[in-house]
């Protein structure tokens, strides 16, 4: 019998616009996957001949989710270029920001993005509150919102959605599904805290917004440094984002970190979830400024999944390619000839099996030609899995104690196996356990920036743009969802050329010319899917990488440059 | 007398809309609210908030009170177009006062991406069963700008790959009233920004039914909510002004209600970003600031629950409600007197002037005070229009 076709698009619960399509056996064993970004933005070419200070405001709206991550970088790249160090306490302010942004993105994702891939919301609604209750203390000692009280509460407002038949955005999911397998007390806890924490993320962007003015799309970072002086020298100001602080972190230690724990016991026979990571290298960038010199994660490669040696990156060996992208230029051009060929071929007529489990004429994805708007990032021609299970992995590798710490309770903890890291499961708990780290070591860096605005108040660094000089820089560093880098050219006091190097793309990417598979397809490939019509397997494993497609589209080399026509730094950083 | 024919209209509307068949007929607002801890009295002082950040008359809070326990009847659809998510996020800040979050529960929301649990073939279906179940009745909020025309193809959504500009069109065609969320979505934004790769179109260019602007980049959660409310109680468009934005929002420039604006007065400005002045909270006119150009509540709403907003955090305004903003307003952290490339009104160069400073802050007041007036006294066709 031949191979069957599915189309999932849209993939919802994520940011953008993506589409994943598989072909099953008849087992219904994923034989090849595909992944097609279906949105083109164009915002490198819209940056070309403005004035470079703008650019993280341009830049920061590649994404609104990821809304703090582009602007820190576009202003970065552009410090970078210019030759510019902001001052301490510029740095500090924007590594607490940067703190707030992965606090309340984790969480989202896990809870509203993720979350409805483990929890089975009807299967709470039999659950026992009284007995979920008590099931709670099982993962922490100070559970949040899991009180009888709460339970029955969160479990009414659901059951009225579902009686009425009116599901809203509950509606037409794969509710009872076979591979659900969390107990109905443990689901009605996490839709508990579904619920909670719609409000802890306002809380959370609140945090971000007290040095930043707003979340989404934060305003008070400017080339030479930050310009909420005001607010870092108002006692009453620093007090509140102490406090919110705290409060973030108490529901992000015993809700989130603990209903990963929960998971994790539950899930951790679970086929679709704990096969081996289709791609077992894994790159990092440090991250989260603790104090003068420090940082909390590591840089470095992993490969082949071997811990026990960590690589230092070296960026000259990082490039990008188009074989399966829609864009035609793909020969190195230099800048003045360069052309900007989107090349949009689109799809390809075909019977796919639809929702109802009936073959659908549709269109469908043309992998034999170019099937997607994101590019194929490789370093030294691999394949990269970048995020937080990357950034977790290195810097244990390296031996960092404050993670190696976190990582070892957390296996002690579940019984699990190292191999369960490199998992899909492993995925998931790697992104909660990032922000245990945070929330454990965040505070070193505030009370840094108390303790240096004593004696310091300089928030922003003078500097002067030479229109005759040309400059280049660029940003690289490890964001919520991994490695980003942001490159930038200036020319005559304008941005002559800008380019994003973004983590959906290093995990999102098609084939490459030598026909290997990004993480996602790679991941997909050997996925046994129990009903092809409502592939629940599937988002699962895509959703553990937290896409991000509106970001992942910018890996706009529309000029056809090769990042190598930078003058780089060959060996960025040490490995450890 | 005015007020009280508007009055009376809205006591009609809200009669309709209470005999309409309410999508839960077992629950109450009042029940909700007291599971939540709300009382009756913290409900009503709500309501009054509510009634007075849309510009109506005290007397009127019954009726927002009694608009936001019919809100239940609405379904929404929220789509995706060309955008970043932003906006979407900016929805789900939505808290103060506390009990937006009810009225988020209370309205049913039949079809957005980032939140449905519904995917690929489940998700196509539940749009086509919202559009069809509630045609004529469902309120059609649209997020990011539309790649139109050949290059339409630069945006597709389902197994049919169908373009987001068919997408858009279909959904608007039987929508009882269409808002365009944040500046993509009502004039383009960032993407049809110079030299607009993709040909993105606002909203309004790719149907021909009225469309209410609510910009900003994001609009505010408050600006977002409230349109919604002022549409439950008024069953037609809020008064607009020449760009189509609801007036009670977009009614008031930024300059005039800012907290910094004595400064500029006194002629105290902000020279760097970390100086004296800027440790003084002096105006940010010289570093940039866009506010006396730009028509919006933040001065007066904030965001994140009036945690701050760009101005109080020591930046400029970046003037992102007005169309174009990305191509009129930059650079940002410039005065438009002083820029040196050739985009804003008809490009006013660093050239054209000698004294920088003070030439500047003449042409900018002019300019606002000119665009006020313009704006100002251009009137709506939907304004007294029964």
């Amino acid at each position: 019998m031949a191979n069957k076709r599915v189309i999932i698009d849209p993939i919802t619960r994520i940011e953008g616009h993506l589409r994943i399509e598989v072909e099953v056996d008849e087992n219904n064993v994923i034989q090849n996957a595909f992944s097609s970004a279906t949105l083109w933005r164009g915002l490198e070419t819209i940056v070309k001949n403005r004035d470079p200070r703008d650019a993280g405001f341009l830049l920061q709206r590649i994404c609104g989710v990821c809304t703090y991550s582009h602007y820190k970088a576009g202003i970065e790249a552009v410090e970078d270029a210019l030759g510019i160090t902001p001052p301490l306490n510029a740095q500090l302010v924007r590594s607490l920001m940067n703190q707030a942004l992965f606090m309340h993105d984790h969480c989202v994702h896990f809870y509203h993005l993720h979350g409805l891939d483990w929890v089975d919301v009807v299967s709470a609604l039999s659950a026992d509150p009284a007995k979920a209750s008590k099931e709670a203390f099982k993962y922490t000692k100070y559970p949040v919102a899991t009180g009888e009280n709460d339970l029955k509460l969160a479990q009414e407002r659901v059951k009225t959605f579902v009686e009425k038949g009116q599901l809203g955005p509950f509606a037409n999911a794969y509710w009872g599904h076979e591979t659900f397998k969390l107990t109905p007390e443990q689901n009605l806890i996490a839709l508990s805290h579904y619920l909670k924490a719609l409000e802890i993320q306002r809380t959370a962007a609140q945090l971000l917004a007290i040095f930043g003015g707003k979340q989404p799309h934060p305003q008070s970072l400017s080339v030479g440094g930050v310009t909420c002086i005001m607010d870092l020298l108002d006692p009453s100001r620093m007090g509140e984002f102490l406090t919110k602080y705290k409060e973030v972190a108490n529901f992000l230690e015993h809700a989130y970190i603990a209903d990963v724990k929960m998971a994790g016991a539950a899930y951790a026979t679970e086929p679709s979830v704990t096969a081996q990571a289709g791609t077992m290298n894994f790159m990092a960038h440090d991250l989260i400024q603790l104090n003068k010199k420090e940082f909390l994660f590591s840089s470095g490669i992993i490969l082949d999944g071997d811990l026990s040696k960590v690589h230092p990156i070296n960026e000259n060996l990082i490039t990008e390619e188009a074989t399966h992208s829609w864009y035609s230029d793909n020969e190195p051009l230099h800048p003045y000839e360069g052309k900007t060929n989107p090349e949009y071929t689109g799809f390809k007529d075909r019977m796919t099996i639809n929702g109802h489990s009936k073959e659908e004429l549709s269109k469908s994805l043309d992998e034999t030609a170019k099937y997607s708007w994101i590019k194929s990032p490789r370093y030294d021609g691999k394949v990269m899995e970048v995020g937080p299970l990357a950034s977790m992995l290195v810097s244990y590798a390296c031996g960092n104690e404050k993670i190696k710490k976190i990582i070892d309770e957390f296996l002690a903890e579940t019984g699990l196996p190292t191999a369960a890291l490199f998992t899909t499961l492993g995925r998931t708990a790697a992104r909660a356990l990032q922000t245990k780290a945070i929330i454990d070591n965040g505070m070193e860096t505030f009370n840094t920036l108390i303790e240096n605005l004593k004696v310091d108040q300089e928030t922003c660094a003078p500097y002067l743009i030479d229109n005759e000089r040309e400059y280049t820089g660029r940003f690289i560093g490890d964001v919520p969802r991994g490695t980003l880098s942001h490159w930038v050219r200036i020319k005559e006091g304008v941005i002559q050329n800008y380019q994003v190097v973004v983590p959906s793309t290093w995990n999102a990417g098609p084939m490459d010319a030598k026909g290997q598979h990004g993480p996602y397809e790679s991941n997909l490939i050997g996925l046994k899917v129990k009903d092809i019509s409502k592939p629940l397997e599937i988002i699962r494993v895509v959703h553990s990488f937290d896409p991000c497609i509106a970001c992942a589209v910018h890996v706009m080399d529309l000029k056809g440059n090769e990042l190598g026509t930078y003058k780089v730094d060959p060996v960025y950083g040490s490995s450890c | 007398m005015q007020n009280r024919g508007l009055e009376e209209k809205l006591s009609k509307r809200l009669e309709e809309l209470s005999k309409q068949q309410g999508i839960d007929s077992t629950k109450s607002i009042q029940s909700i609210l007291d599971a939540k801890g709300f009382s009756r009295r913290e409900f009503m002082a709500w309501a009054g908030a509510m009634t007075a950040m849309l510009m109506l008359p005290a007397s009127f809070t019954p009726l927002v009170a009694r608009a936001a326990e019919l809100s239940d009847r609405l379904p929404i659809i929220w789509l995706h177009m060309a955008e970043c998510t932003g906006c979407s996020e900016s929805l789900l800040r939505t808290d103060a006062p506390t009990v937006d979050s009810l009225i988020f529960d209370y309205i049913s929301l039949e079809y957005h991406e980032t939140l449905m649990a519904a995917a690929g073939w489940q998700a196509e279906e539940n749009l086509e069963n919202a559009i069809e179940k509630y045609k004529g009745r469902y309120i059609l909020m649209v997020e990011g700008a539309i790649p139109s025309g050949e290059e339409s193809m630069y945006l597709t959504i389902g197994a049919h790959g169908t373009s987001g500009e068919v997408s858009a069109k279909k959904a608007s065609e039987n929508a009882a009233a269409i808002f365009a969320i944040g500046t993509c979505s009502s004039f383009g934004g960032v993407q049809a920004a110079y030299p607009n790769p993709t040909n993105a179109h606002p909203l309004s260019d790719v149907t021909n039914k009225v469309v209410i602007n609510v910009p900003g980049c994001p609009p505010s959660e408050k600006n977002i909510v409230g349109t919604l409310l002022h549409f439950i109680l008024y069953g037609t468009l809020p008064a607009l002004d020449a760009y189509n934005r609801p007036k009670w929002a977009y009614g008031q420039r930024i300059h005039d209600m800012c907290e910094r604006r004595g400064h500029f007065d006194a002629g105290e400005f902000v020279e760097n970003f970390g100086d004296d002045g800027a440790k003084k909270g002096y105006c940010l006119y010289k570093m940039g600031c866009k506010g006396p150009y730009t028509f919006n509540n933040c001065s007066k709403n904030k965001f994140n629950q009036h945690t701050s907003w760009p101005i109080q955090s020591g930046h400029g305004c970046l003037g992102c409600s007005e169309p174009n903003f990305w191509d009129t307003m930059g650079p940002f952290e410039e005065p438009v007197a002083d820029k040196i490339y050739n985009t804003v009104f008809g490009g006013v160069g660093a050239d054209a002037t000698a004294d920088k400073v003070g030439i500047g802050i003449l042409t900018a007041t002019a300019l606002g005070i000119a665009a006020h007036a313009v704006l100002s006294k251009i009137k709506n066709p939907q304004e007294g229009e029964e």
